[in-house]
């Protein structure tokens, strides 16, 4: 029994061809480009992700619209995670050059895995199938392991990838162990099959359906990075190349949570019971092992790994709330924390010199003597980051908190902002090492930068403040999004 | 012709935008950012007198106000407006920070522009945190606040400033996102964020109880009452002189403004019920923070914890009002109590920040804050021992003052509830002398204990000039109060009939 080829629709995929077909040129163009007109690979690069995003807007639709037999959506929640995701790639793209330009691997490759691993984030987005959440996955962790491995005479990166790899891939078995359950009960991929077909045969399988979304909870987990599957983040953050760090750090957190809502939520809002409970536990433990750990690290971007365990926590309260305010407001979270970590990793990444990696806290000691401007910037990431308004942070943390008293869970709102205090700690020191101590001596020399890299590195950092007090526009995508 | 002008906004942003173009002024040009920095302190107390000479003192009505849908998606809305209770806090706010801006110029070298910087932008927070009508927005300028003071301690302050800046931050902190944890819950139940909403919310007793200990932890920490009063004298021993002005003088009565703004009005009937806790922590600080600020070798410690004990007072008038009112002895009592809690506020703002001064003058020459370093004072510096002295009594409670008038207000208060609340708390005028005199006394008078004392110089005519602002202030709210109460009392009579009803 043959279904009959239909054409599929192909306008909603178009961003998605757009930058498969880029990406191919960028690859092409920049085998026959010398070293020093490398610089163009990177404006090609940045130049597709401008043509996505535009794809992106042109292709809007006003309701929903499915393709490909149902296995790809574009809805609102699309748009504004690829519009995001493109945006910050680009963002990472132009921070992470001097850096490349310094460690010596400035290669076109740089760019053509990153733009693969955004197609991959693409995918995920606008999965509706498992198949396609799954190969949208894979593409991103492919492209990711090879950025990390990148720099190949680094032996903590290859450690990192090695170590990535192994976890990476055990996640996907996890998860695809978890799916290949639910086709075994429903016969279907589809979402929208499965989900119908769950809430049907729920009272016929509830243990094999539970040990199913144990599965897909897990391997999302590991993706997420939500204790205590959070083992591989501190070691990939710290090993990793920063500028590789530093996309880690955002754009994919954006896809995970598009992967969160695509399976927990589009798929399995029937079992949303039993996912929110084991949300619950996860949101806990992992506000609580990142916020606690953070305070004992040294290093800046390991600090920063088990702060964004925290951060998933976040997310996840927001998510296992369980209404479209929650989803909401988790997803504004996501966004809002992709560009919080932008700027924090961005200006660890201006400080990287020749020969010198800066990585470590003490690192930024008296930064607001050699260059009180980065300083700010690096400051008002940190309160972000810490939740304190006037910053994107504040009003981030007040939405989900706001979800989770919305489903009268007030005491899981209460052990939230106790351990937000925990977290404020290690923030705190940060700025103290920067305006508190004195300046190491390797510090005295003046940060060289590219004009463009300072500009978009303040603007971005200046927008956690700007949309720390006019919140209202992305919040208003974020809550259409789920409506 | 102020009717039109969003006056409130001005007196915020002013100062903020103030402090940001002080800050691209830049450390090069350190004379022009302390120029910039005079005249937009200036410039936002010049905008501040309105607030008073246009006050309408017939009406419990909030005046000047703005109302500005901000973010929809959760109702927030910029929201602002003063009363009696508010208006005279932002005053002593304008106020104080040109006091503050004066005292730095020539004594702040590094860093100058951030520094006025940091004090201009928090004057902005500050002054929206007494001015804000929605909660969130008040929450908003209530926690930013922090960010320029951690500054201006870590930053500016002595030897272990590390350790009093970060327990200064944890600790108020932590109190606050229990409260914010409680104004979500309210706006549950309210779907509104507007402090007026709160204020009408029917709430059951358990409801109540719980909402009031997580704006007690909020604001007792920042008042500071015992047992959570530690904070203070670290930060305050470690704080630059302008960082301890503004924390005693105007930080302190954020805690004690929300009480009147929030606690009081919002659950009643838990405050009638917890009114034994905050009295005794209250009478606690009165007279057990009292003997503890006998021992204090440390200047700064010492009127640390002599403001800790004075804040006592401003607690002990906002909740004695329970007694007071089921007493049966009517509204006469209760208002008595609350206005003198108010009077001991703005008071104790300006003499705190006086003494602190003083410290601050002394310290700039000798650079020690210990009492036994000193000794003779007044036979090398004459004038600035009679300020000294002047303040000294003040915080004493001497009548003609102000440090009298709220004291006295609050004790005549307590009597009507009980006889031994009155007692203990009058025992501050005994303590309070010993404490502040004792210090006087070893500090100014006797003979030239060393040569460094030998060496002093009097005063000059900057230190001249804000001692002499607010010597006048407090002696003027001393002879004569009346101004001051006038404009908080319709105010005080609405919160009193509010709290009157229970919200059961």
């Amino acid at each position: 029994m043959t279904a009959p080829f239909i054409q599929p629709d192909l306008m909603p995929a178009l961003p998605e061809m757009v930058m498969l077909a880029m990406t191919c040129l960028v690859l092409v163009v920049d085998l026959f480009l010398p070293q020093h007109k490398r610089g163009f690979t990177l404006l090609l690069s940045v130049a597709t992700l401008v043509g996505a995003i535009a794809a992106v807007i042109l292709v809007t639709p006003v309701t929903p619209v499915s393709s490909f037999g149902g296995s790809f959506v574009l809805d609102q929640l699309a748009v504004v995670l690829k519009i995001a995701t493109c945006a910050v790639t680009i963002v990472v793209f132009v921070y992470s050059r001097d850096y490349l330009i310094d460690n010596d691997i400035y290669q076109g490759e740089y760019y053509v895995l990153g733009l693969f691993a955004t197609l991959g984030m693409m995918v995920m987005i606008s999965a509706h199938s498992f198949l396609l959440v799954y190969l949208g996955l894979e593409l991103l962790s492919l492209s990711l392991y090879a950025m990390i491995a990148f720099n190949r005479n680094s032996l903590p990166a290859s450690e990192s990838a090695m170590k990535y790899f192994v976890l990476g891939a055990m996640a996907s078995g996890l998860l695809l162990y978890g799916i290949s359950i639910f086709y075994g009960i429903t016969g279907t991929l589809d979402i929208n099959q499965v989900s119908a077909a769950v809430s049907s045969q729920f009272a016929q399988h509830p243990v094999a359906l539970g040990f199913a979304l144990t599965f897909i909870v897990v391997g999302l987990s590991f993706k997420l990075g939500a204790v205590p599957f959070h083992m591989w983040l501190p070691d990939i953050y710290q090993g990793s190349p920063t500028s590789v760090t530093l996309f880690i750090g955002t754009a994919p957190k954006i896809a995970g949570f598009a992967m969160a809502i695509r399976l927990l939520v589009d798929g399995l809002g029937e079992l949303q019971v039993d996912w929110s409970q084991m949300l619950t536990v996860l949101a806990i433990a992992s506000m609580a092992i990142g916020n606690i750990i953070a305070i004992a690290q040294t290093n800046f971007k390991r600090m920063l790994a088990y702060s964004t365990i925290s951060h998933v926590g976040f997310i996840l309260l927001g998510i296992l709330s369980a209404t479209a305010n929650g989803y909401a407001s988790a997803m504004f979270y996501t966004l809002t924390y992709a560009i919080t970590a932008a700027v924090a990793f961005g200006v660890l990444l201006v400080l990287n010199r020749k020969g010198f990696e800066a990585e470590n806290i003490s690192d930024l000691s008296g930064l607001n003597d050699s260059n009180p401007w980065y300083a700010a910037l690096l400051a008002i990431a940190m309160f972000s980051m810490a939740g304190m308004p006037p910053t994107v942070g504040f009003y981030a943390k007040l939405s989900v908190l706001q979800a989770v008293v919305q489903v009268e869970m007030i005491w899981l709102a209460v052990i939230a902002v106790l351990f937000s205090v925990i977290g404020l700690f290690y923030y705190l020191r940060v700025i103290k090492v920067m305006y508190f101590d004195q300046p190491l001596a390797q510090q005295t020399t003046t940060i060289k930068e590219a004009l463009d890299v300072k500009l978009l590195l303040s603007a971005n950092s200046l927008s956690l403040i700007l949309l720390g007090m006019f919140p209202s526009t992305l919040m208003t995508y974020c809550i259409l999004s789920f409506s | 012709m102020y009717a039109d002008w969003p006056l409130l906004s001005l007196v915020i942003w002013t100062p903020i935008l103030g402090g940001i173009l002080v800050l691209f002024a830049g450390d090069k040009e350190p004379a022009g950012a302390r120029k910039i920095a005079l005249v937009v302190s200036i410039v936002t107390f010049l905008l501040t007198l309105p607030l008073y000479t246009q006050f309408n003192t017939e009406t419990h009505l909030m005046q000047f106000v703005e109302r500005q849908p901000w973010i929809d998606a959760f109702d927030i809305e910029y929201y602002l407006g003063i009363d009696g209770i508010s208006m005279p806090l932002i005053l002593l706010t304008s106020f104080t920070t040109v006091v503050v801006i004066i005292s730095a110029w020539e004594v702040i070298q590094y860093r100058a522009s951030q520094y006025l910087a940091a004090f201009l932008i928090m004057e902005g927070f500050m002054i929206g945190t007494f001015s804000a009508l929605d909660s969130i927005l008040f929450y908003i300028f209530f926690e930013a606040m922090l960010i320029p003071m951690f500054l201006i301690i870590g930053v500016w302050g002595g030897a272990n400033r590390i350790y009093a800046t970060l327990k200064f931050f944890l600790y108020t902190f932590i109190g606050s996102v229990l409260m914010l944890v409680a104004l979500i819950y309210m706006y549950t139940q309210a779907n509104s964020f507007a402090i007026f909403d709160f204020h009408h919310l029917k709430l059951s007793l358990n409801e109540q109880m719980l909402i009031f200990l997580a704006m007690l932890v909020a604001f007792a920490v920042k008042v500071p009452m015992w047992p959570v009063h530690t904070w203070l004298p670290d930060a305050h021993v470690e704080a630059p002189t302008g960082g301890s002005v503004i924390l005693a003088a105007i930080m302190l009565k954020i805690g004690g403004y929300g009480f009147l703004r929030f606690s009081l009005p919002i659950t009643p009937d838990a405050s009638a019920e917890l009114d034994w806790l905050i009295i005794t922590m209250s009478l606690t600080a009165v007279v057990y923070i009292g003997f503890v600020a006998l021992v204090q070798r440390d200047m700064k410690k010492l009127i640390a914890y002599s403001s800790i004990a004075h804040m006592g007072f401003v607690t002990l008038g906002f909740f004695i009002v329970f007694r007071i009112v089921n007493s049966g002895l009517g509204d006469q009592g209760a208002a008595l109590a609350l206005e003198g809690g108010m009077v001991q506020m703005v008071s104790h703002g300006f003499i705190s920040g006086a003494l602190f001064l003083c410290v601050g003058v002394m310290y700039d020459r000798m650079h020690s804050r210990q009492i036994a370093d000193y000794g003779g004072v007044v036979n090398t510096m004459p004038v600035f021992a009679a300020f000294m002295v002047f303040f000294a009594m003040a915080n004493a409670g001497l009548p003609g003052t102000s440090g009298f008038v709220g004291e006295f207000m609050v004790i005549l208060a307590s009597f009507k509830a009980s006889f031994w609340i009155a007692f203990l708390a009058a025992l501050t005028l005994i303590l309070g002398a010993a404490y502040t005199l004792w210090m006087v006394k070893r500090v100014v008078f006797g003979d030239i204990a060393n040569d460094n004392v030998a060496a002093l110089k009097d005063i000059n005519k900057r230190e001249f000039l804000f001692l002499a602002m607010l010597a006048l202030a407090v002696l003027a709210l001393g002879l004569w109060p009346d101004p001051l109460v006038e404009v908080m009392h319709p105010t005080i009579e609405n919160l009193l009939n509010h709290i009157a009803n229970s919200k059961l």
